[in-house]
């Protein structure tokens, strides 16, 4: 494991597999919360968070537990139940030892539970292959690829608001079709990340 | 009950087009999006959140006397995911093609808003029978748009339909972009615009985004602060 390695899993995760204009996980609060630039940024902390520890736990669960007993088929239900019982552990503790910070995050937690990207990164560092300091360093990649992707988003839709738009574009059909744009200009990506180490 | 009940016939047909879960009530946008590169993988999906639908939504209303009220939706989870196991299983057995091509987004069925939803909206509070027909209706209407769209990012996209090579270059040359990820936000963008349009006509809302239909839709519009309409 170099450092090299490790910077390029985080690089691929931000811009070549961003989660969201790639892979398309994490979709709905994609288009529900990013019309404002605040509330995009809060989000994605909290996707941040809840991804890096979520992954620090069902890594050695997967490891140590399921694999080594045979159980690999439950790790959908297992994952699934882990991540639920995680954010309910964090709004908790957040609540009595950070209130500033659950203030800022704590209405996003609940929502990040039926996150298709909190258990596609935990499941993805399982089927590729990583260590767990690679699965942390891509689960922190993948959120900063999740904010990434919001802020530049957030700021596309401030344009969109003042735009004359057709009727039947309006909202919905307009909005994917700029997220269509900017998953262009992420394409430009491609290759980028191990064109630089290789 | 002052509300008129709906005939079976209309809550098994309202998924297909007049509610159809992905392009008038916007959910379960991951998958449509992601595993739609082909219109086999379209029908593949669809069949297989028709399946865990069905399997849930019966189990749900079975139980929906018995799930306490405040731990409904981690107990709707794990049901769910226990289905979405032994679908991911069979697809493993039976047709390994799918489940290289499905990849990550089968066991994401966990997390589909389609299947969480019905499940809180309609399974926990209607009888087995209804929620069946509901299950089957809702399913298809996923499985029509999954594999619309799916066609047409084939067929544009790769010059070929379910695997049949309709155009291999000589006529026109497929355009990549529209199975790349751009095209998938694209192709969706307008097909819910041309869903809004013939919405328009008959004098209905156009469609707004899943947020509001989702089980989690209390914590999302305090989320996106009233963003829900």
């Amino acid at each position: 494991m170099s450092i090299t390695g490790l910077v390029s899993i985080f690089l691929a995760a931000i811009l070549t597999n961003n989660y969201i204009l790639s892979k398309f996980l994490g979709i709905c609060p994609f288009l529900g919360v990013s019309k404002k630039l605040d509330t995009a940024v809060s989000m994605s902390a909290a996707v941040i968070v809840v991804m890096v520890v979520a992954t620090a736990v069902t890594w050695p669960i997967q490891t140590f537990l399921l694999d080594r007993f045979g159980l690999g088929y439950l790790q959908t239900i297992v994952f699934i139940l882990i991540i639920a019982a995680l954010v309910q552990f964090i709004e908790i503790f957040m609540k009595k030892n950070m209130p500033p910070l659950y203030q800022a995050l704590g209405v996003y937690l609940p929502l990040i539970t039926t996150n298709c990207a909190v258990l596609g990164v935990t499941t993805l560092n399982i089927t590729s292959g990583y260590n767990y300091v690679e699965s942390l360093i891509n689960a922190a990649g993948s959120g900063v690829g999740f904010l990434v992707a919001m802020v530049l988003f957030a700021g596309v839709r401030g344009k969109l608001e003042t735009a004359d738009i057709p009727k039947s574009m309006q909202g919905l059909p307009i909005t994917l079709v700029s997220a269509s744009i900017v998953a262009c200009s992420f394409l430009g990506f491609g290759g980028l990340v191990d064109g630089i180490f290789k | 009950m002052a509300k008129k009940q709906k005939s079976y016939g209309e809550i098994f047909t309202a998924g297909f087009v007049k509610e159809n879960p992905v392009l008038r009530l916007v959910l379960g946008t991951c998958p449509t999006l992601a595993v739609t590169t082909q219109a086999f993988n379209g029908l593949g999906m669809g069949a297989a959140a028709t399946l865990v639908l069905l399997g849930s939504n019966i189990v749900i209303s079975l139980l929906r006397n018995i799930i306490p009220d405040k731990v409904r939706i981690p107990a709707f989870i794990t049901i769910i995911a226990g289905f979405v196991t032994i679908i991911q299983m069979l697809v493993k057995a039976f047709v390994p093609a799918l489940d290289s091509a499905l990849g990550i987004y089968l066991p994401l069925i966990v997390v589909n808003c389609i299947i969480l939803g019905r499940a809180e909206s309609f399974a926990s509070k209607n009888k087995v029978l209804p929620s069946i027909l509901d299950a089957l209706g809702m399913g298809i209407g996923f499985t029509i748009a999954l594999f619309l769209m799916g066609s047409i990012r084939e067929i544009i996209g790769n010059g070929s339909w379910m695997g049949i090579v309709l155009n291999n270059g000589s006529i026109i040359q497929p355009m990549l972009i529209l199975i790349l990820p751009p095209g998938g936000f694209f192709v969706f963008g307008m097909l819910i615009a041309l869903f809004n349009r013939i919405a328009e006509g008959k004098g209905k809302e156009p469609a707004t985004l899943s947020c509001c239909n989702c089980p989690q839709a209390a914590s999302c519009m305090k989320a996106s602060e009233g963003g829900c309409k």
